[in-house]
Formats: structure tokens, sequence, C-alpha cells
């Protein structure tokens, strides 16, 4: 065989690299600068592309897609405004560690830098809120660039990974060689925990009276969940977990105290303040979990336990960190158990706390309430469900009363906390979930943030359910307003000027039902739950000024709890 | 407190910029920052000054150990090291003024590199602190114009007994 018989375009290049990727789906938008791609993926039959209709609808497609199958999400724009479109998704991506890599065209070579059309210098803007970008600057380094940009994304604490292609690097020829091995010298994750300080992390929980288990999104992504569970049950230590960690163990078990932090459970923060061990899993002490860090677990013996070593002693300061794999860790901290400690009292105080304030709503003036929805949608589903979070109130609540069975079944974005999420994610999680309910939940302002991919759903015919909470207010900005700004309701009420959402449904070919009736909650999912070939919207209107509780102010301390209760007890 | 860290990068387009990047991001302070080859033609050294507590500069070592294209970080407060600047300074001329400088120049063990009749040009080399007594006595002159090229430090071939474990992770 000639030389030349082997030459391959960038294009194909491109895709077969993708193919070694296994690769089965990727999100994305053609323009000018991709057309090349575009051609060939005309005639690739080993993956399927889904059109959406705008670029950030992409990346957090990708990221659902990850985070529902814990596979790379993989994206595909054009140069210039298609690339600058997915900064928000790539930020979102990067603070929740999610594994995506974005393909972006570039303008040819030798027009970079000259302010071509379409020209946005994107591995720059990127460059902070990536887990590493790259820019091919010839055709023979495209294979090895991919290569690198999966491994990258998909190892250590995962991350996106942006590569921009020049549209002549696309164009040109080169011989195929697939690199199999990925060697890059300043990147080495480190997944095996240090022996010595797991067997000290043993014995502390073994010695504790107040243990906790704090877990994070990490376990999750490092697949540890029986792991956690068999530490857990074993040793009967109490699980609270981060809005991330939601799933990570089941919410049913009575171990489980669900989520603590700014709304997390009352009995979750006070298990925080008292316990005398506190092991972080995965986490990373976030300000939405620990409030003031001062006071946050203060009489706790810290152990943190996490792959990425910035996150030690980055917010708190710890007693005990171990590096590496979060599931094997935890493995291991189970096998290395000299005793199990004895927590009995400790989980009756817990469950005291819990009698003392439980999640409460009012449910007896007839009116709708999201807590009552996400109470409903639990039943219906049994905590089977991969359900899609938005960000504001109705995330809050759905975090505080639906009880997750299964890890990587709560998505959402936590920590850039972008509206207009849960749409396009919840589309991308149903490529990647078949045989569980893919449920989206939006707030009645995030919903209309990427309100445009209701189309690509409907068109692409997944059954996903669209739940609208429409408390026609920027709710959880009205929350804040009411409580720290003067009760000033400055541009948070929506009610005059939000759109009919059935009509808004209906326009984009998806059955839409509404109601403001709690009687009319069950018979509505159940018309929700019989369509199972396309995608069906719910829109829920509910009370306007209802808070989420317990609220833990911005920097507060536990001390600062703000709790709802239905009856005049006082809190001692 | 001032800490100076070695770092070993790709010599790769963009390298320099994810680091400065990941400083200002963080809110580092970067008091002086250099760069240029090493024995290795892919390498380059980047040494960089800052500043803050341990908490700190633990989190700076950390940050850029995170970074792909960062081969490897010392941090050189934990051993023993040599530290080197390099400044040129420009001074203006006037009557009689060219003897002093001349003598403060050799006192510095300096260069003169650049001469007209209105001003002079000193090179002086050594470690930042001699590099500060250079300017301070200089600047009653009237330091027309100055540039310091930023630290550059290697560590030592021997690292006695007493030394602090080295903060040294790959």
């Amino acid at each position: 065989m000639k030389k030349s018989d082997n030459l391959m375009s960038g294009a194909q290049i491109f895709f077969e690299c993708l193919k070694r990727e296994k690769v089965e789906h990727i999100f994305g938008y053609p323009g000018g600068a991709v057309l090349k791609l575009y051609e060939h993926l005309y005639d690739v039959d080993f993956l399927e592309h889904v059109l959406v209709r705008h670029e950030q609808g992409a990346v957090h497609a990708a990221e659902g897609y990850a985070k529902a199958s814990g596979k790379v999400g993989v994206v595909l724009v054009t140069s210039g405004p298609g690339a600058t479109n997915t900064v928000t998704g790539i930020a979102d991506a990067y603070m929740d560690s999610v594994p995506i890599v974005v393909f972006t065209g570039q303008v040819p070579s030798h027009l970079i830098g000259n302010d071509a059309f379409q020209e946005a210098d994107i591995v720059g803007i990127t460059r902070p809120i990536t887990k590493h970008n790259f820019l091919v600057r010839d055709v023979k380094d495209l294979a090895l660039t991919i290569r690198k940009a999966f491994y990258i994304a998909s190892t250590g604490r995962p991350g996106p990974v942006l590569v921009d292609l020049p549209k002549n690097v696309i164009a040109s020829k080169c011989e195929f060689i697939y690199p199999e091995d990925v060697e890059l010298r300043g990147y080495k994750p480190n997944y095996k925990g240090h022996i010595n300080q797991i067997k000290k992390v043993a014995e502390v929980i073994a010695s504790a009276k107040r243990p906790l288990l704090y877990v994070g999104g990490g376990v999750i992504m490092s697949g540890g969940s029986r792991e956690l569970a068999i530490l857990a049950r074993e040793n009967k230590l109490p699980v609270a977990m981060t809005l991330q960690g939601l799933g990570a163990f089941p919410g049913t078990d009575d171990l489980s105290l669900g989520m603590l932090g700014m709304h997390g459970t009352y009995w979750a923060n006070r298990a925080v303040d008292n316990c005398d061990v506190l092991v972080s899993l995965g986490a990373r002490f976030d300000d939405r979990v620990t409030g003031n860090v001062e006071t946050f677990a203060r009489n706790a013996f810290k152990i943190h336990v996490d792959i990425d070593p910035t996150c030690i002693d980055k917010n708190v300061v710890v007693d005990l960190p171990v590096v590496g794999d979060v599931k094997h860790i935890i493995a291991e901290i189970a096998s290395e158990m000299p005793n199990q400690p004895d927590t009995t009292e400790w989980l009756a105080q817990i469950n005291e706390w819990r009698e003392e304030c439980p999640l409460v709503y009012e449910d007896n003036d007839g009116r709708l309430r999201t807590e009552f929805v996400i109470e409903k949608l639990f039943e219906k589903t049994k905590g089977e469900a991969v359900i899609v979070t938005d960000v504001g109130q109705h995330q809050m609540w759905t975090a505080q009363h639906y009880k997750y069975n299964h890890p990587r079944s709560n998505l959402t974005s936590g920590g850039l906390g972008t509206m207009g999420f849960s749409v396009p994610a919840s589309i991308g999680a149903s490529f990647a979930v078949k045989d569980r309910p893919i449920i989206s939940i939006s707030g009645d302002g995030g919903f209309q943030m990427n309100i445009q991919e209701l189309i690509t759903a409907a068109a692409n015919k997944v059954p996903v359910k669209f739940i609208i909470i429409n408390n026609s207010f920027l709710g959880m900005v009205r929350q804040w307003q009411e409580l720290f700004h003067a009760e000033k309701f400055s541009f948070t009420d929506l009610s005059s000027s939000n759109p009919d959402f059935v009509k808004v449904g209906e326009a984009f070919g998806i059955p839409s039902y509404s109601t403001d009736n709690p009687k009319e909650v069950d018979s509505i999912l159940e018309k929700a739950f019989s369509i199972n070939d396309r995608p069906v919207l719910l829109e829920f209107k509910v009370v306007k000024a209802d808070m989420v509780f317990p609220m833990v102010p911005s920097g507060g301390s536990i001390s600062d709890m703000m709790v709802k209760r239905l009856n005049p007890r006082r809190m001692t | 407190m001032r800490r100076t860290i070695s770092v070993l990068v790709e010599n790769r387009f963009g390298a320099f910029d994810r680091i400065a990047t990941m400083f200002s991001g963080k809110g580092f302070n970067i008091r002086s920052i250099s760069i240029g080859e090493t024995e290795i033609a892919d390498i380059s050294r980047m040494t960089i000054v800052t500043e803050g507590d341990d908490q700190i500069i633990d989190q700076v070592v950390k940050q850029l150990n995170r970074l792909i294209d960062t081969i490897k970080v010392v941090d050189l407060a934990d051993t023993y090291h040599v530290e080197r600047e390099l400044a040129l300074i420009s001074i203006g001329l006037h009557k009689g003024s060219m003897e002093q400088i001349k003598n403060i120049c050799d006192i510095f063990r300096g260069n003169i590199v650049d001469i007209t009749n209105k001003s002079m040009m000193i090179e002086v080399t050594g470690p930042p602190d001699k590099i500060d007594a250079a300017v301070n006595v200089l600047a009653p002159f009237g330091i027309k114009e100055m540039a310091r090229s930023g630290i550059v430090a290697l560590k030592r071939g021997e690292q006695l007994k007493i030394q602090k474990k080295e903060n040294f992770t790959t």
C-alpha cells in the first residue's frame, strides 16, 4: 500500500477518534467553521447527533448525559458565537466536575488573530473554566489531542476539556496513527490513598461517639455508592449528603439524614454541629454547606477524602486528609475498621431532632404547594426516576422531599447555579437512560432560559416529563428579598409577564397540562406517566410567597438556622 | 510572607497564560515572575515570587500542580537555594555625579553598560535585596528608567540536614 493511501482528512480522523473513544451521542449545532465535520457526519453511522437549538443547550445536554451515564458527554459547535455560547455550560461543568469534551470550530490558522468572521479566542476565554483546553495547530496532532482530551476529562477529578479546531486543520490530510496510550508528564492523578492515613481514619471512626459521614458528588462520580452503603450500614454511621451527593446513599434508609447545608434538614445540620468526627467523602466544603467556616462542625475531628489535593484545606482546615479515589478509599476504610463504633445513642439523638423539626408545609388550605407535588412525584416513581432540577426554590424543595434510591438519579446545577440547566440536561440524560423515567423540574424563571430546547425534545421524541413549578416569581430571589432586602421585590414578580406555558408546550407539539389544584395532581401525573413515546409538559401553579426552610443564612452558623413550624412549639 | 516558587512547565503555547490566569482567578499575588529555557528543550522554568500565609502558599502550590502543563512545583522556602535578579538602571548625569555613580556601581559590583553625556546605564546582578540596596543608593542621583528581570532561583546542590520538609509533588 502506498503511503498516500493511508492519508485521512482531519474530519475523518476526528470521527475515527470518536469511534475509538466509544462515543455514541454528540450534541451539536453546525456552522461555517465545522462544515467539513458535518459533511462527514452525514455518513457516520456509529453515533447519533442530537441537534440542539442553542449551543448552551448542547453543553447542558452533554452534562446531563455524562452525569446520568458516567460517560464523557460530547459537544460539537462552530466558531465565534457558537463557541462563546458554550461558555456558561462549560463553567457549569467545571464547577460540578462533569466530564465533557467540547469541540469548537475555529477560523483557519492563518486568520487567527485577524478578527476574522466568526472568530473568538475561545481557548483564551475558557482557560479558567476548563480542566484543560487545546488549540490544534496541525492535523498531525489531532488524534493525540482528542485522545488526551477524553483522558483528561474522564480521569482524576473529572471536568470539561475544550478542543479548538481551525477549519484548515480539519480539511488537511495526514496519516492516521491512533495513540493507544496517553502519557502526560504534568498530569498523574493519584487514585491510591495512603494506607497509613486510611488506617488512621478507620481508627478515628471506630472510636467516635458521634460520627457523621458528609457525602458529596465525588462518591457518585467514583462509583462508590455500594462501598458507602457497606461502610455506613456495617458501622451504623449516619449519612448527610450535599446537593450533588444526593443519591449516593438511598434517601429512604434510616441512616440517611438527607441534605445538609443552607437548606439542609434540621437534623442533618444539628448532626453536623454536634458530631465529634466528621468524615467528608468526595465533597469540597462548599460555602453553601459550611456557612460560617469558623463554626462549621466546630467540635469535630475532621477527615477529608478527595481525589483533588486542592480541595484539601481550601475552605476548611482538616485534621486528617486522604487524597485518592473515594470509592477505593471507602472500601479500604470499611475493611480496616478495628471495631464498630457504638452509635446507638447518637442515632437516637438524631431521631429526636428529626421529630423536633420535620420538613413541614401547609396542606389544609386547598392551595397547591411545591412540596406536595414533589411528594406525589416520589410516590409515583418510588424514588426510581432520574430527576433533573434547575436552580432555585424548586431545586431545594426537590432535594428535601425526593428520596433518591440510586446514584446518578439527581442531576442538577450545584456549583455554578445555572438557571436553564434542567430542560437541556434532561434531554441529554434521556439519551443515556432508557429504563427509568426522566423528569425535568424547573421554576417558571429558569424554564424560560433554555425554552428553545423543547423542540429538541419534541423532534427527538424523548420521553422527558417537563415539570414547571410556577409561582410567578423568581422565587429564591424573592425569598432573599423578603428576608434580607427590606421586602423590595425588585424585578422578581413575573405574574403579569409569564407566557401561557400550556400554549407554549402545545406550540412545540408537546402535550401540556396545567393545574393549581392539589386534588388534580395525581390525575395529571397519571396522564403524564401514560405518555412514554414523547415529551410531556406539566405546569403546577403553586402559591407565590412560600419560602424554603430550614435556612441557614449565607455565611451563618447552625445556631442562625431558620425553621418552619406549623405548631407553635418553640425551638429550645 | 514572601515566597519563591519554582515551576517546571511545558514549553507550550498558552502555558504561561494558564498560570497567570490561575493566579488572578484565585486572587493570589504575583510580586515577580520570570520565565526562560531550561536544560531540556521543551521545558521552561518559571520562578514566581508570591506572598501569603502557609495556607495560601499551600493552595498556590496545589493549584499550580493541578494545571496539566505544570510538570514540577517546588516551594523554595523549604530549601537551600540561590536567588538572583538583574536590574538595568538608567541614571541622569549632573556635574560631578559620574564619578560618584561609578563608585557606587563598583561597590555593588555592577557594570556600566551604556553612557552618554546625559545619562549612564548600570547593570547590577544579585539577590533581590542587593538590587533594592543599589536602587536606594542610586535614587538620589535621579533614576530615569529601570528594568528588573524578576527573580530566578535554583535549589543548591547540597541540602543540609536542618532543612524543613520539601514541598515537592508532581
